[in-house]
């Protein structure tokens, strides 16, 4: 502690910041500092870097009787597959709301969770769902379709077989 | 020799009773002395204060609605040790698990009855009990701190309560947490219509560190069993030391300025330690900032915690008890099919008290489920330290407008909540008059937003009206209140299949 001379500072007021301490201070946040990076480090564990999921992509065969614009769902996936004059399409069958399954109608689609409706090509008629429901990739080989879940394609892409 | 004998099965013959001194050293509890060591010579009692004060002992003080919610998680936490013996955190496993504790297990059945019903108790008690400490203006300097603690101890309440409703893998709990995880991922609402989601995705980062997947499957389970039997407990633990320890810390309960008057002095058998109230603390002077609670503030009026205060405390825990083992009986805790991943439960239906939540979210998912919550939460935690008033402290619906106030807020509450409800039910809202909107201006302007508005500006308008912040919080308060029972209920009894309102579950159509 240095006395200024002529100084109206007291012994007992606290120095601006003294050396010492601010190599102390310096040590102190070095420290929290690694710890919090560290921490933050160890919260990088959680997030997987490779997700164990089933594979989306399936095959269906498309039966002769299938009239345009009737759904066809496929047991187990969250997809509607339909077919017209113009070809085979996919609708994923997931809200885009809060991810409940939607159930295909003489209208289009239903929600049976929070209520939205959707029309026959996927776009939002009704309730909270903010966006129209994506079309999905389709392969055809004959009389089979392949869909991937996983892949989208604009609202309107129609596939024919060769 | 025999001397040392003797010694000896003397000593044999005194050792119970030389174990029980070393445990309790104070002695039995008979005199105050012996009281106060009773107390602060316990780690687990002396996060309370050795001596109360009467007026926290009115049950109008505080209708034991801390000790209940506190009896009640012990509650859950003894009987989810228990439920853990045989639960199994792996899709179907857990699912047949939770079938063998309801069919098999001897007494499971009542164990998990009175595990959820114990938890609902605390939902119930938590929510009470911040209503109590608003109302009673109790979250004001010096306890400001301890009010936010509190608002921690509500989150973890709901994570817990909506963590646990996962585990038993039913149809209910799938649905419910396939709901929860995508209104984590609801803010891709914002980005998506910004079209920013490739580069700026929280939402979706939100949602793959709760599930740890794509999908609801059994990363997600044992995600959630991770949460609901480990970290929720153990943060909540941590908040709930503090929350106690903060009590004493901050001078006992709020209690009213002319609180001597209003008591009147003390009945026979009990003995006020100080009648004259000390000028100074001498030992405190040199480490305490400013006065210590005890100083100037006259007779003390306080009266010894053991046994005032803890045989009240042990009345609320066993009527606490009694309730949750009479409802474990009356009801059981519902258990659907097997979870089916391409079958929705219609209606799905999370817990009660995030039903509320479900009817915002109906309107859009972000605002519901976000947005709104967020709000609140940041309203709420502002409240002591937007009111630095210090009138009506410790007193029901103290302060400006008193309870004359709360009770046109009533009104104003479930009026603008029921008006806006009617009118969404009667005429739909944007989506179904201009198909083509952007999205933005659904998230924006939903019956959710206009509710806070009006109950924002209402609220403003007491500010004005009576000058004082405290009224303006009385009436917000209120309102949301009116608003989460107005959406809660409707949402519970008023919503079925596919969210249609219907007058009566009697209506719903039969699939």
């Amino acid at each position: 502690m240095t006395v200024i001379p002529g100084g109206s500072r007291s012994r007992l007021d606290p120095e601006a910041t003294p050396r010492r301490d601010w190599l102390g201070l310096t040590a102190l946040w070095s420290m929290v500092s690694a710890l919090s990076f560290g921490f933050l480090g160890a919260l990088r564990l959680p997030k997987a870097a490779v997700v164990a999921a089933p594979s989306k992509s399936f095959k269906i065969a498309i039966p002769e009787a299938l009239a345009a614009g009737e759904a066809l769902v496929p047991q187990g996936h969250a997809a509607a597959v339909f077919r017209d004059e113009e070809g085979v399409y996919a609708i994923s069958t997931i809200c885009t709301h809060l991810g409940c399954v939607v159930k295909p109608n003489a209208e289009g689609f239903e929600c049976p969770c929070h209520g939205s409706r959707f029309d026959k090509t996927g776009g939002v008629v009704k309730g909270p769902a903010p966006r129209a429901l994506p079309w999905l990739q389709v392969r055809l080989s004959g009389d089979e379709a392949q869909i991937d879940e996983g892949k989208t394609v604009p609202g309107g892409t129609k596939v024919k077989s060769a | 020799m025999t001397s040392a004998m003797t010694e000896f099965f003397g000593n044999l013959r005194a050792a119970p009773r030389r174990i029980l001194e070393a445990a309790f050293r104070g002695g039995a509890p008979t005199t105050d002395r012996t009281r106060s060591t009773f107390i602060f010579g316990n780690v687990f009692l002396h996060l309370h204060s050795v001596r109360v004060h009467r007026w926290t002992l009115r049950w109008p003080a505080t209708m034991g609605l801390g000790i209940a919610t506190t009896a009640a998680f012990l509650i859950t936490l003894v009987t989810g040790v228990l439920l853990m013996f045989y639960y199994k955190p792996y899709p179907e496993a857990a699912y047949q698990s939770i079938k063998d504790i309801h069919f098999v297990v001897p007494t499971g059945r009542f164990m998990r009855n009175i595990h959820r019903w114990a938890a609902n108790v605390m939902v119930v008690c938590v929510l009470l009990h911040m209503a109590r400490a608003f109302y009673t203006a109790s979250y004001r300097k010096p306890r400001e701190f301890n009010w936010l603690v509190g608002m921690g101890l509500l989150s973890l309440t709901l994570g817990l309560s909506f963590t646990g409703y996962l585990l038993p893998w039913d149809q209910l709990a799938y649905w419910a947490v396939t709901i929860g995880a995508n209104i984590a991922q609801s803010p891709r609402e914002i980005t998506d219509a910004l079209e920013i989601t490739e580069w700026f995705d929280p939402g979706g980062f939100q949602r793959a560190l709760l599930l740890g997947s794509e999908i609801v499957g059994e990363e997600a389970l044992i995600r959630f069993y991770l949460l609901h039997v480990m970290v929720l407990p153990l943060a909540l633990v941590f908040l709930m030391t503090i929350h106690f320890w903060r009590i004493r810390k901050d001078g006992g309960l709020a209690r009213p300025d002319d609180v001597d008057q209003r008591l009147g002095p003390p009945e026979g058998e009990v003995y006020p330690v100080f009648t004259q109230a000390p000028e100074k603390t001498y030992q405190l002077a040199a480490i305490v900032r400013g006065r210590t609670p005890a100083v100037g503030s006259g007779p003390e009026n306080t009266v010894p915690s053991m046994p005032h205060l803890f045989y009240a405390e042990l009345g609320v825990m066993m009527f606490t008890t009694l309730v949750c083992v009479a409802l474990a009986i009356v009801s059981d805790a519902p258990l659907k099919e097997l979870a089916n991943p391409s079958v929705p439960e219609n209606p799905a239906k999370a817990p009660w008290y995030f039903l509320g939540l479900q009817e915002l979210v109906s309107f859009s998912a972000f605002t519901g489920g976000i947005g709104i919550p967020a709000i609140v939460l940041l309203g709420l935690g502002l409240i002591p330290f937007l009111d630095r008033e210090s009138a009506g402290t410790g007193r029901w619906f103290g302060g400006p407008g008193g309870w004359p106030l709360v009770q046109r807020a009533l009104l104003v509450g479930f009026g603008a909540a029921l008006a806006v409800e009617a009118l969404v039910i009667r005429f739909g809202w944007i989506r179904e008059w201009f198909p083509a909107v952007g999205q933005l201006v659904v998230t924006a302007i939903n019956p959710g937003t206009i509710l806070t508005l009006i109950y924002g500006a209402y609220s403003v308008w007491l500010v004005k009206r009576h000058n004082s912040a405290r009224a303006g919080a009385l009436g917000l308060f209120t309102c949301f209140l009116c608003g989460f029972l107005v959406l809660t209920i409707i949402g519970t009894y008023f919503r079925g299949p596919n969210w249609v309102f219907y007058w009566s579950p009697a209506d719903w159509p039969k699939h």
